[in-house]
């Protein structure tokens, strides 16, 4: 997951990546020839005492982004369970977060784990048309409990499955129960109540919708659920895929939407973290929050029971509100792995039930994706996630996982912060959005 | 004299009498008088930094303006790079919106280091320099921001600026979105870099105002300059060797400005800068190679105005 997910990952994220050693490869990328030498650099540079070990058919390295402190907690137990089912050791190879997804791309060249950690959607595609990860067609034919959604979602573009879900999380409006109750607004289920439901917050002096949009990426989420919502998942697919036009008419709805309801978001958004965000919904500040599931890290062990959500409501009558971001985290394996067997054992375990139901015990903030795990052990708030999900007619995962890295950062990032500043210009948006999408799409 | 040690080298250099007698020959003459060992060391002190020079600076230089041609994207063999000729920068300047922006922040970031930073270095040096109670203190307090990493730089002054939580809004009884507001945020973040620059600065020119000589403020003060007369006219030309440094000092930091805006907000709305805008597309997830190295091209450019202008100054310097 990309978010930081505590304050311990926020502030690690503050080290620029100059500080954080990769400055130098700003220097070298700029040599043709060091493709190669980067991806024996930071990231396998952690990994040398696996490849030590690797002669030895024992072990199977895995290269984790799951740096903080709980989900790091899950991988270990995870890895403990597998070594006492398989008698396989699986070292793991844990990389900050940030830095693991900036470096994928010469990690996966260079000497990457047997087995790494990443997320489904149009970049796990990616990877598996170029030859970086291996099929593991054959992992799915003994995994159990993991519905036709997921396999969907790992299946590259040669209809081979390339990836291992584990665990996902939603997206949906984020309120607190209390606050609701007080003011006694109900859940609206179509745009015009929302809208209504708006106003009145505004009039008990409620800021309507928390919104925060500093780091970039949070935008894209309401941008996402908007779109989904006006236009359908397979338009989202596909605008994604740059297929269709962000110049179209149906883009601009959805900008269109947005505006009118921008004034009901918390102003200047542009300075503020999606933590600050989440705060003023736990200072009851604020009336709801679109975002994820991990929101609920902002808020005390006492106060879970007080978080609520529903999902964002109907626009389209003929559309419907079934669709939504729920991103999935899972596992995929090297192109060549030094011990092919060793590291199809270890999907095979990540994938099952077992596996599942450590993470159930640990984690609170995700799901897990296995449907036969015992999941009694979930929260009131996890167990209402599920079924949400499970609903679901299409699940997206996140504009940034469902289209190019380079188009959703350099692009899409400025143009949705450029809409915040300016919401009337949309016009001159989308032509530029266009133009840029052209450029990069081509090459 | 072929094996002379070379601790011995000097002897090397022909005696004052040599030099009088053959002043017509004496190039000649010279070069032979170096020992072997003096060839070996010169031969090795120029090679070994020119392999350096050229392997880690002009190489890569030439290697990001061949990449600027083409749309690599990190992946795959250096044969299937494709040819895009220079459709990379006409598509920097004309369809990348945060180019222009970037532009212009730089040259506003040397703008106010120049008129407003770095004066106020040199003042304070100067103020520390007269060996006022506690310039020790002073010296420390205000050259820590240069010391400290610049993750707690970042982290420091986000609790500063936050709209909802930090200390400044909070202070004023304002609403200020100093970060998020593209009109303010580049002022907000001049101020911290500038912060740091004045430490930088003044702790350059302090120890260029240590090494003047005490005679020659004596001497003025004898004639009876005043203090500042005796700083404009005296000291100051003194320290020209220093104040090159300074200017060459500002103008790089300038150039080279990345650091706070990337921790602040990567270089987006209102802190965009040429070089935070070559990381967002050249490391990380983006990968855009062919892109991001067209805009280093243009930085690498931009910087060779700067550094023919100095060399020109240094070098009509040093002919005189």
């Amino acid at each position: 997951m990309s978010r930081p997910r505590t304050e311990a990952e926020y502030l690690a994220r503050l080290v620029p990546p100059s500080v954080a050693g990769i400055g130098r490869r700003r220097l070298l990328a700029g040599t043709a020839g060091a493709g190669a030498l980067l991806g024996t650099g930071l990231l396998a540079g952690c990994g040398s005492d696996s490849e030590s070990g690797s002669s030895d058919s024992k072990t199977v390295s895995l290269g984790s982004n799951q740096s903080d402190p709980t989900p790091k907690n899950v991988i270990a137990k995870i890895m403990d369970g597998f070594k006492s089912s398989s008698g396989i050791e699986a070292k793991i190879n844990t990389v900050d977060h940030n830095t693991y997804q900036e470096n994928i791309n010469n990690y996966l060249q260079g000497k990457p784990d047997d087995v790494f950690m990443w997320f489904a959607g149009y970049r796990m595609r990616f990877f598996a048309a170029k030859g970086l990860a291996g099929d593991v067609s054959d992992v799915w034919g003994k995994l159990s409990g993991l519905s036709d959604a997921f396999k969907k979602a790992s299946t590259g573009d040669d209809g081979k499955q390339y990836f291992v879900p584990s665990s996902y999380y939603p997206w949906a409006v984020f309120y607190r129960k209390s606050v609701w109750k007080q003011y006694g607004y109900e859940v609206p289920t179509t745009l015009d109540q929302f809208n209504a439901l708006g106003a009145q917050m505004k009039k008990d002096g409620l800021s309507p919708i928390a919104f925060a949009d500093k780091d970039g990426w949070p935008a894209m989420g309401t941008f996402d659920i908007l779109n989904l919502r006006v236009n359908g998942y397979q338009f989202h697919v596909d605008l994604m895929a740059g297929k269709e036009s962000w110049t179209s008419d149906k883009v601009k709805k959805v900008f269109d939407t947005w505006r009118g309801l921008l004034p009901l978001h918390q102003p200047d958004s542009l300075g503020r973290t999606w933590q600050e965000a989440a705060q003023s919904l736990q200072q009851k500040k604020s009336g709801m929050y679109l975002l994820g599931l991990f929101v609920a890290q902002q808020f005390s062990n006492d106060e879970q029971d007080d978080l609520d959500f529903f999902t964002f409501p109907e626009i389209d009558p003929s559309i419907g509100a079934k669709a939504l971001d729920a991103p999935i985290d899972g596992y995929m394996m090297a192109r060549k792995p030094k011990s092919e067997a060793n590291a199809k054992k270890l999907l095979e375990f990540v994938g099952s039930k077992e596996a599942a139901e450590i993470g159930v015990k640990i984690d609170p903030a995700t799901l897990v994706a296995n449907s036969q795990a015992d999941t009694s052990g979930y929260t009131a708030l996890q167990k209402k996630a599920a079924e949400l999900v499970g609903s679901a007619t299409e699940i997206a995962q996140f504009l940034d996982r469902d289209t190019r890295p380079d188009f959703a950062s350099t692009v899409i990032i400025p143009a949705l912060q450029q809409f915040i500043k300016n919401p009337n210009d949309v016009d001159g948006l989308v032509n530029s959005i266009e133009n840029q999408k052209k450029s990069i799409f081509t090459s | 004299m072929s094996d002379l040690p070379l601790i011995q080298a000097d002897r090397a250099v022909p005696s004052p009498a040599a030099t009088a007698t053959s002043t017509g020959g004496g190039r000649g003459r010279r070069l032979r008088l170096l020992s072997r060992t003096d060839r070996v060391v010169i031969t090795l002190m120029v090679l070994v930094p020119l392999l350096l020079v050229v392997g880690l600076v002009w190489l890569p230089a030439l290697a990001t303006v061949a990449l600027s041609g083409t749309s690599w994207d990190g992946i795959g063999p250096l044969s299937e790079i494709e040819w895009v000729g220079g459709r990379n920068y006409s598509d920097v300047v004309n369809i990348y919106p945060p180019f222009v922006p970037a532009i212009q922040n730089n040259l506003l970031w040397l703008a106010a280091l120049f008129v407003v930073a770095t004066p106020i270095g040199m003042f304070l040096a100067v103020l520390l320099d007269k060996e006022i109670r506690g310039s020790r203190f002073y010296q420390t307090a205000l050259y820590l921001p240069v010391v400290l990493s610049l993750a707690l730089i970042g982290f420091v002054w986000q609790l500063i600026y936050s709209r909802d939580q930090g200390l400044l809004n909070a202070v004023l009884g304002t609403q200020t979105d100093w970060y998020g507001d593209p009109d303010v945020n580049i002022w907000a973040v001049l101020f911290a870099a500038g912060w740091r620059h004045v430490g930088y600065i003044m702790l350059l020119y302090l120890a260029g105002l240590k090494g003047v000589d005490p005679s020659l403020r004596e001497a003025a003060s004898v004639d009876g300059a005043s203090e500042a007369s005796t700083f404009f006219r005296v000291v100051f030309p003194v320290m020209r060797p220093i104040n090159i440094i300074v200017l060459v000092v500002t103008v790089i930091e300038s150039l080279r400005a990345f650091d706070l805006v990337w921790v602040i907000n990567k270089g987006r709305n209102g802190l965009e800068l040429i070089s935070a805008l070559v990381t967002s597309n050249v490391v990380g997830e983006a990968s855009r190679i062919g892109f991001g190295s067209a805009l280093a091209t243009i930085m690498l450019i931009i910087s060779l105005v700067f550094i023919t202008v100095y060399l020109a100054v240094v070098m009509r310097e040093d002919r005189r």
